[in-house]
């Protein structure tokens, strides 16, 4: 347990750590597309719900929350990796907008 | 599917989504970024469906299609205008997603010591976020006022709103046991997120919504803590430090902290500032007269701001961006990064209306250019372009980064009137001898402008 622990928090310092360098470099012309992709990377949390969900062992209640866990989590993969796509289409130098 | 392999789709799917923010760093790979994004969810969604631990299928297919059937239309449909609002219910909805999931988990088989402490985190986070971002969404899309809320003892009453729900949550943690005061404390948070939202105006949704962000992801790293998932904590990590850095620059740029924002309830009128406005003049101007200053013009710095997003004039301001390069106008546009009501607003909207994003520059860059510009032109922005930023020490915005608008041969505004802003302060900027007031709506003036274009060219 406190191996788990150990390691996680590990992962957390180091995962915060590579996120503000990534992010900090990332041009502020494109700060909205970054929040909806950083969003759709967020609603990871469908596996958390998927597992909920599907457990051999799910009472109806933890059905029912999982169940809406993952239909939220997917709207949010499926609206934030379309819209943020969308938006970067849009995003064209002068002389591509020419042709 | 053996552990072994799982592990190695979930560290590959984390590898993916890092890639794609790195990716999203300049606008030539992006579209690259959001790809492989892409892939990386599906390969952790399919490889969570095939755990041996998911064993009824059912429900979470009918799930599935249910969020696309959802999500598709959201993100094709919703206009750009709106991506603000559209934002925020994401939140909502990431936020909700996490808060569910503990409290199935803690119904379930209430886990003790530190995982317990992760639910509580993110059964806390998840479900203010929720509250919260419900009320942000409402009042972007105005069905709330923007306008904050105050009433006396505010801070007190959040405040202690907070410290009870912390301590429920501690008790939690010391006896999971006591199962009635679970609900309490969800309510509690619920009740939370929405206080903490009534008392902030419009103008600092930018920063709210970074902070909102933020949560939502701090909520999915601590149900990686629950479920002793690394791909979860990676993957929140990178949402959370996003919103984090967001809400950095958002205060940077409006000179304050984040204290400041949540319990500060900027937008309040500043009764001495409107007192000081009367007994002076501006200068108004017709389309016709602006439309021959700009023709003359050599350097045009557009500068937009909410105010052009509510009167969808960004196409209009295309044409006109258009209209004047084949003029041999050297047309540029200054972006604020406060401009509009979330990071990045207004460098959306004009792409969404083809103005080419070289074009687009930030604050810094405009400044240093201003000085050579024969006209700024501002477009529905107020406050980022007050010069009682920088020399007037009793305005509520002294110190916040402007666009030095003041500093081009010539300022237009257009505006409706000489209505105050968002902070509710008088801008000193209106009644300048360079300034030109042209007062309307912003899509029709800018029309107006551009029809006297050809004409002002024949004279």
């Amino acid at each position: 347990m406190t191996t788990d622990l150990e390691v996680g928090l590990w992962v957390f310092m180091l995962a915060t750590f590579l996120g503000l360098e990534v992010i900090r470099r990332v041009s502020p012309l494109l700060h909205t597309p970054l929040m909806s992709l950083t969003n759709a990377i967020s609603a990871i949390a469908v596996v958390g719900a998927i597992l909920i969900t599907g457990a051999k062992d799910a009472t109806p209640l933890s059905r029912v929350l999982g169940f809406i866990a993952v239909t939220a989590s997917t709207t949010n993969i499926v609206s934030g990796f379309l819209i943020t796509d969308r938006m970067l289409k849009m995003f064209r130098k002068r002389d591509e907008v020419k042709k | 599917m053996s552990g072994q392999l799982l592990a190695l789709i979930y560290i590959a799917s984390a590898a993916m989504f890092i890639l794609s923010l790195k990716w999203l760093n300049t606008p030539a790979t992006a579209r690259r970024g959001v790809q492989v994004g892409e892939v990386g969810m599906l390969l952790a969604v399919i490889g969570t469906l095939l755990r041996h631990e998911v064993v009824d299928y059912q429900w979470i297919i009918v799930a599935l299609f249910l969020g696309s059937a959802i999500g598709v239309p959201l993100a094709y449909l919703m206009p750009m205008t709106a991506v603000p609002q559209r934002t925020a219910l994401s939140h909502a909805c990431g936020a909700l997603a996490a808060a569910l999931v503990g409290t199935a988990e803690y119904y379930r088989e209430a886990p003790h010591g530190f995982p317990m402490v992760a639910l509580v985190l993110e059964v806390l986070l998840g479900s203010l976020t929720f509250t919260g971002s419900l009320m942000a969404a409402g009042k972007l899309q105005e069905i709330l006022p923007q306008r904050p809320i105050t009433f006396r003892n505010q801070n007190v009453v959040n405040l202690s709103l907070l410290g009870v729900a912390i301590v429920c949550g501690v008790v939690l943690v010391l006896h999971p046991e006591t199962t009635w005061l679970f609900p309490v404390f969800i309510a509690l948070a619920l009740v939370f997120g929405v206080m903490l939202i009534v008392p902030i105006g419009g103008a600092d949704m930018p920063t709210v919504i970074s902070l909102l962000n933020s949560y939502a992801g701090m909520s999915a790293v601590a149900m990686g803590f629950v479920l002793n998932n690394k791909l979860l904590m990676i993957a929140g990590a990178l949402d959370g430090s996003s919103g984090f850095i967001l809400s950095i620059i958002m205060c940077k740029a409006m000179n304050r902290s984040f204290t400041n924002v949540l319990f500060g309830a900027f937008g309040q009128v500043q009764p001495a500032a409107a007192a000081a406005a009367e007994q002076r003049t501006a200068r108004s101007a017709t389309p016709e007269e602006a439309a021959a200053i700009l023709d003359a013009a050599r350097l045009v710095f557009v500068v937009p701001g909410y105010g052009m997003a509510v009167a969808q004039a960004q196409h209009k301001v295309r044409e006109l961006y258009d209209a004047l390069t084949r003029r041999g106008v050297d047309v540029r546009f200054a972006i604020h990064p406060v401009a509009g009501r979330m990071p990045g607003h207004m460098n959306v909207l004009l792409a969404e209306a083809d103005v080419p994003y070289d074009k687009l520059l930030e604050m810094e860059d405009a400044n240093s250019e201003m000085a050579q510009a024969d006209v700024a032109l501002v477009i529905g922005a107020n406050d980022v372009t007050n010069p009682a930023a920088r020399h007037d020490k009793s305005s509520p915005i002294y110190g916040m980064p402007i666009i030095e608008v003041d500093r081009a041969r010539t300022v237009m505004v257009i505006k409706r009137s000489l209505s105050p802003g968002f902070a509710g302060i008088d801008n000193e900027l209106y009644y300048m001898d360079k300034t030109m007031m042209l007062f309307g709506d912003a899509k029709a003036f800018v029309s107006a402008m551009i029809k006297e274009l050809p004409a002002a060219a024949a004279a």
